[in-house]
This record gives C-alpha cells, sequence and structure tokens, in this order.
C-alpha cells in the first residue's frame, strides 16, 4: 500500500498536467494492472522476473505485484479526486507565481487528498485483505501461518476463524482511524450538513 | 527606469481561440498609479486580454513590457507572475486554507519569507481590507464581498507593480459591491496600478483616469471618464454607455 501510494501520486499528476505522450504511457499501464487479475500478476512477477535475470524472493514479490497493481487503481481514485478541485484553484496558484508543480503540491493535493479519502479508505481494505493472495507464491502472511497451525493441531475451522477474526479486527481499525482522519481534515463548510427534508 | 517609460505596454496583442479570433491587435500602455477601466459587450476578449498580460493565456501574436521588460520571451514566467496581481471573478480563493493562510502562501511557498513575517505582513493586508476579525474563517464561511476583499489582500501581500481585476463584483449583489468597490478606491488612491474589467460605471466614472471600449478584440475608443461619458467620438461607444446608464444610472 504505502509503494502503491508513493507511486500513485506521481502517476497522478502526470496524467493530469504531465505531455502528451507521459499521459500515453501512464494511461497504459494503468490499463494493463488493471486489466488482470491480482494473482496473474503475482505469478508474472514472481515467475517471470527470475526469466529475465531478476532473482527476487517471494516477499518481494508480493510487495512489487502488489504495490503496481495498487498504484494503477490508486492513480485512478487521485485523478478522480484532482479533476473535481475546480481548475479555477489551479489558475489562482498560477497567477501568484507558483510552478505547476507548487500549485499542485500546496493547493490541489491538500484539497483532493480530502476528496480521495474516502475511496482510498476502499482501497486500502481490499488490498489489506488482498494480501491473503500472498499465500500462492509461498509468502508466510497469516493464512499460511494458520494452515502450519492446522498441520499440527488439525483444527481448520478453529484457525480459519482466527485468521478471518483478526482480519475483521485490522481492517475495521484500519477504517475507523481512517473515518477519524476524514472527519478532522473536513473543511468548515464543506462538511456534512443536515439532511434536507 | 525614466519617468516617462510606461510600467505596463502592449502592442499589436492577438490571440484566437481555434478559428475564433478574440484579440485582434490591442496595444496600450500603463504608467505607474494609473487606474484604467475596460469596457465593453461580452465575448469582446476582455478578460481574455487580462489574462494574458499575466499569460494565463498565451498570446499568439504581439508583445507585453512590463517594466521594459519583455514578458513574451521571458524565461521565467513564474517570477513575472508575482510582480502581477490578479483578482479573479469567481475569487478563486483556495478552498482548504483559511483567510489569514490564502494571503499567507503566496509570501511562504512563492517569495519564502519566513511565516512570522509572512503572517504578520497578512494581517495586515487583511486589516487594509476590513477584515481582520475572520482572519481564521474559511473562505466556505464567508460572505462574497469578504471573499473577494481576501483575495484583493492575497494579491496585495505580493507587493505587485500591478493589480489586474477581472470583473471583481460581476457575482456580488449590490450592497456587497459597495464594499469591495470602497477598498479598490482606496487603492486607487494610494498609488497603486491597477488596470480593471468591470461594468462598475459608477467605478469607471469616479475613480479610473482612463476608460478603453473594446468590442470585437478591438480597442473601439479610448479616453478619460469625462471625454467619453460626455462627448464620445465613436457612435458605437455611446450606445453602449448610453445602455449601461439606462441600466445602472449615473453612477455615484
Amino acid at each position: 500500500m504505502g509503494l502503491g501510494l508513493i507511486l500513485a501520486l506521481p502517476l497522478s499528476f502526470a496524467q493530469n498536467y504531465g505531455p502528451k505522450p507521459v499521459k500515453m504511457i501512464v494511461s497504459a499501464y494503468e490499463k494493463f494492472f488493471r486489466s488482470i487479475p491480482e494473482l496473474v500478476i503475482l505469478f508474472l512477477v514472481f515467475y517471470g522476473l527470475p526469466r529475465v535475470g531478476f532473482r527476487i524472493p517471494a516477499f518481494t514479490a508480493f510487495v512489487l505485484g502488489f504495490g503496481l497493481r495498487s498504484a494503477a487503481y490508486q492513480s485512478q481514485i487521485f485523478r478522480g479526486a484532482i479533476q473535481s478541485v475546480s481548475s479555477s484553484q489551479m489558475r489562482a496558484a498560477r497567477s501568484m507565481g507558483m510552478s505547476n508543480l507548487q500549485g499542485f503540491v500546496h493547493v490541489i493535493l491538500p484539497q483532493a487528498f480530502r476528496i480521495a479519502l474516502p475511496p482510498w479508505t476502499n482501497e486500502f481494505t481490499i488490498v489489506l485483505k488482498d494480501s491473503s493472495l500472498a499465500y500462492a507464491i509461498g509468502v508466510t502472511e497469516m493464512l499460511r501461518q494458520g494452515s502450519y497451525v492446522i498441520a499440527t493441531h488439525y483444527e481448520p475451522m478453529l484457525i480459519y476463524l482466527t485468521v478471518a477474526v483478526i482480519y475483521l479486527g485490522v481492517t475495521l481499525t484500519a477504517n475507523k482511524t481512517l473515518g477519524y482522519l476524514e472527519k478532522r481534515l473536513a473543511l468548515p463548510g464543506f462538511e456534512m450538513r443536515e439532511p434536507i427534508r | 527606469m525614466s519617468e516617462k517609460e510606461p510600467l505596463l505596454r502592449i502592442n499589436d496583442l492577438h490571440k484566437a481561440f481555434g478559428k475564433n479570433e478574440v484579440l485582434k491587435g490591442i496595444s496600450f500602455e500603463m504608467h505607474k498609479g494609473d487606474t484604467k477601466v475596460i469596457i465593453g459587450p461580452s465575448g469582446t476578449g476582455k478578460s481574455t486580454l487580462i489574462a494574458c498580460i499575466n499569460h494565463l493565456v498565451t498570446p499568439d501574436k504581439g508583445q507585453i513590457w512590463l517594466e521594459g521588460e519583455d514578458t513574451v520571451t521571458a524565461k521565467n514566467i513564474n517570477k513575472i507572475r508575482q510582480k502581477i496581481g490578479f483578482v479573479f471573478q469567481d475569487f478563486g480563493l483556495f478552498n482548504h486554507l483559511t483567510a489569514l493562510k490564502n494571503v499567507m502562501i503566496g509570501l511562504v511557498k512563492v517569495k519564502k519569507t519566513p511565516k512570522d513575517k509572512a503572517r504578520k505582513r497578512a494581517m495586515e493586508e487583511l486589516d487594509r481590507v476590513g477584515l481582520s476579525d475572520q482572519a481564521k474563517s474559511y473562505p466556505a464561511q464567508l460572505s462574497g464581498g469578504q471573499k473577494q476583499r481576501v483575495g484583493i489582500a492575497r494579491a496585495l501581500a505580493m507587493d505587485p507593480k500591478i493589480i489586474l481585476f477581472d470583473e471583481p463584483t460581476s457575482a456580488l449583489d449590490p450592497e456587497l459591491i459597495g464594499e469591495v468597490l470602497h477598498v479598490m478606491q482606496d487603492l486607487a488612491q494610494s498609488g497603486m496600478t491597477m488596470l480593471v474589467v468591470t461594468h462598475e460605471m459608477g467605478f469607471a466614472r469616479t475613480v479610473s483616469n482612463e476608460i478603453i471600449f473594446m468590442e470585437h478584440g478591438v480597442i473601439v475608443e479610448q479616453g478619460t471618464p469625462e471625454k467619453l461619458f460626455k462627448n464620445p467620438e465613436n457612435k458605437r461607444t455611446k450606445e453602449f454607455l448610453f445602455k449601461l446608464e439606462d441600466l445602472y444610472g449615473e453612477g455615484e
């Protein structure tokens, strides 16, 4: 997720403000990784990279595969958020002498981030749970750890339920924290209003 | 720089959007302390013209000099923009920042002023537009007139050589227009160089020292308010001003 975020921000900047060829490359990247199932990406990275000479441990393959895929999704989240910040904001930023990058960092991003937070929370939750797919390339994540315990104690249902409860706990906590962040960052005048009758 | 050299000189400015020729050769100059008002029907390129001056829109042809420096061929356009204040019709305040931070951000991020100094300066400018009590408010908590005054304070904080106003009061109700115009009037009296696109005839008449009447991408007529209002040479100028006066009365 961290790798995804680090990659996603420059990607969304490039897709919104970059020159045409850059936009096309980013868009191709994003289409590619969003169109391939996660498990296939993992296999491609884990078995494919050694073929072209990069021997990497399973965990690195997992981080790389997930990072690249999640960056594609996150760049879309941020692209949408950036586009929903009014273009007059960038105009105003440039009019006072800011560069494109300064305008993006100081004016657009703080506003886009607030808009992106709910869908970003969603993506975060998905990645968190999909990490169980790393099982398939032999990373010792929670599910594999669980299966080791099953092998010695032979209590499959109990162990799977425990794994489920742990995932549930972690996800709910993460969502709660991000929800709190969302509230903290809410701008006066943009918060949820009383419902219209 | 000699006394005679204009602060801003524009020569034969052209701009087209696709096939639509918006500016067809605009030339005029402004000296330090001038307040000029651009009037004219909608779609005649008034806003495009002032957007060209700080290069928010890139002109196709023609020259613009600011203090003798050619801004069209200038390498660092951001440096030039720092010298030109811009006040937007839709305010353009940064929604995620308080009024104070809106005024500070240019000083801190662009001019690299230390924070405490920038804060002090920003408070002074907010005070100047009568909003020091709203420093902690976010744009969404301010009225339109207050937003525009913050917009003016933000432009002022950068110590601009000239401020461009793009229909600063068009989105406001009559009462709020008054408070914004009042601030602009004070500014003009304090010697700020201002170029204002507006339909406020009262302001044009009492504050400006020259009115530029534009139509279809060219300057039809320009002159002192007395001359244009009392004795316009061009028939079209007469018609337009007559209509405006019909609508808005004689002004202040």
